[in-house]
């Protein structure tokens, strides 16, 4: 899918707020700290000027497409085979009440995780071939990429109701908690390194704490997005995936435990708070 | 021996009474289990990376909060492991530390592998005044030798804490870039310039 006019757009953009900062980087130390509030600022003024024409309803149409269409070695459709906790084929809300336990995989799953055992098991893809090349590029989208976004967009303003009164939700969430406080690496880091404290920071970028529900939900927001670094549709999967990489760790397997463990912690302690659908990343 | 003082302190641990640092070790177990089977090797990050070594097991059965003999007989362990340059000198080129105090990138899956990787000051500290983009995971560094002088002392605690933060503190959030061979005993010096030397603008 052509997304070129809107890439174009973005960059234009950017570039301007690029160019205002070169502008005053040489002012004094307070007032280069002004900037970079401004600089934050606008760019929250401009994605949210984006939210009207949001790049990612593009991926989510061609999610819907994917989802309604009879698809696969078996030749189903999502829409009458898949069932994402709310009923087979029913998306309403779906997004925000995951993870939750699924008895047919006996597996605590994120919608990502969820959506690829459906392709596998009901439609007969092979998750290797999915897992080969699980996150986009910039030439390629996967299918569980629109797909995501596509239900992720169902629940649109909605509030985030992860089920924790389910043990095995519960349980999930426990060791996603004790994952998170998990330090190991040539860096000695874990993900409470940077997301367990309110109001730090890496270099200017805020980093929300992840053991709050004021913090988790930024953790949330925004996922399924179209990230304007690079100009392509990533999901929430990827985005844990690049919190390893950035802690010094080897990569985690897609649509795996550690992964929905993780989201269960995080999506849980958001619990309450409003998903605003898919949205736009810097 | 490292490993006995290890060992030991594990015991000691487990022989506490049940308390809350303790009453999620079922889960933890749970999470060192998922860790192991969930993590693929990726350009430079082999999976050896998950392993806990004795600080990260203290630390992270311990909430980071270790009793006080357990931390000062680990700090000691991790102080002999610092290496000193062999000219006896502790301060370089301020200039240079600026530039490595810039640089974030090092030891990721995306990085190339080897040296030279950046000290990743900045991503953690506020250090030159000029600089405006820093973190806040760890303490402001400005006028640092300003308002401490740069005596022997200073300039060997700064030289060890930057080698192995542990050392100073068992369950810091510093990396231990001398340690893991991140940083050379040249590039630490460089650092060590960088916040003490009173031509450094950090103490301007």
């Amino acid at each position: 899918m052509d997304h070129s006019p809107q890439k174009r757009m973005l960059v234009g953009a950017l570039s301007t707020l690029g160019a205002l900062g070169a502008l005053t980087f040489s002012a004094s130390a307070l007032a280069q700290e002004i900037d970079h509030a401004k600089a934050a600022i606008e760019f929250e003024k401009f994605r949210a000027e984006m939210e009207d024409s949001n790049p990612s309803e593009l991926f989510e149409l061609k999610g819907e497409e994917l989802w309604k269409a009879k698809r696969g070695p078996k030749n189903v459709s999502l829409a009458e085979s898949c069932d994402l906790g709310q009923g087979i084929g029913k998306i309403e809300g779906a997004y925000v009440q995951m993870p939750r336990y699924f008895a047919d995989a006996d597996a605590v799953m994120d919608a990502e995780r969820r959506i690829v055992w459906c392709m596998v098991e009901k439609q007969g893809f092979k998750f290797d071939d999915i897992a080969k090349k699980p996150f986009a590029t910039d030439t390629f989208t996967p299918d569980a990429t629109n797909l995501v976004t596509y239900v992720a967009a169902h629940s649109k303003n909605m509030k985030i109701a992860v089920p924790l009164k389910d043990p095995k939700v519960k349980e999930a969430w426990e060791i996603g908690k004790e994952m998170a406080a998990y330090r190991a690496g040539p860096y000695d880091f874990s993900c409470n390194t940077c997301h367990g404290t309110d109001g730090k920071r890496i270099r200017m970028q805020d980093l929300p704490n992840l053991a709050t529900a004021a913090g988790a939900i930024k953790g949330v927001q925004g996922w399924p997005g179209y990230r304007m670094t690079g100009g392509i549709q990533l999901t929430h999967q990827w985005r844990m995936t690049d919190c390893f990489r950035q802690q010094r760790f080897p990569a985690p397997k897609y649509t795996s435990d550690a992964i929905a463990y993780l989201l269960t912690y995080m999506i849980g302690n958001a619990n309450g708070q409003v998903y605003k659908g898919p949205g736009i990343k810097r | 021996m490292t490993k006995k003082i290890i060992l030991a302190a594990m015991a000691a641990l487990t022989a506490l009474p049940a308390t809350s640092v303790l009453a999620d070790a079922d889960y933890r177990a749970k999470a060192i289990a998922v860790i192991k089977k969930d993590f693929v090797p990726r350009g430079q990050a082999d999976l050896d990376r998950l392993a806990e070594d004795g600080v990260h097991a203290i630390c992270n059965r311990t909430g980071n909060n270790p009793p006080a003999e357990i931390a000062k007989v680990l700090e000691g362990d991790q102080m002999a492991d610092v290496k000193w340059p062999a000219d006896g000198k502790l301060m370089g080129n301020w200039k240079k530390g600026e530039s490595l105090a810039q640089s974030g990138r090092g030891f990721t899956w995306s990085d190339k592998p080897g040296l030279p990787v950046g000290g990743n000051c900045y991503n953690c500290h506020q250090i030159n005044p000029k600089e405006t983009s820093y973190g806040t995971i760890g303490p402001s560094l400005l006028h640092f030798g300003k308002l401490r002088g740069n005596t022997p002392e200073i300039q060997k605690y700064v030289y060890g804490k930057i080698f192995n933060a542990k050392a100073y503190n068992l369950c810091s959030e510093m990396p231990r870039f001398g340690r893991v061979e991140a940083l050379k005993p040249e590039q630490i010096k460089d650092l060590v310039a960088l916040l003490l030397d009173p031509e450094s603008p950090v103490n301007k």
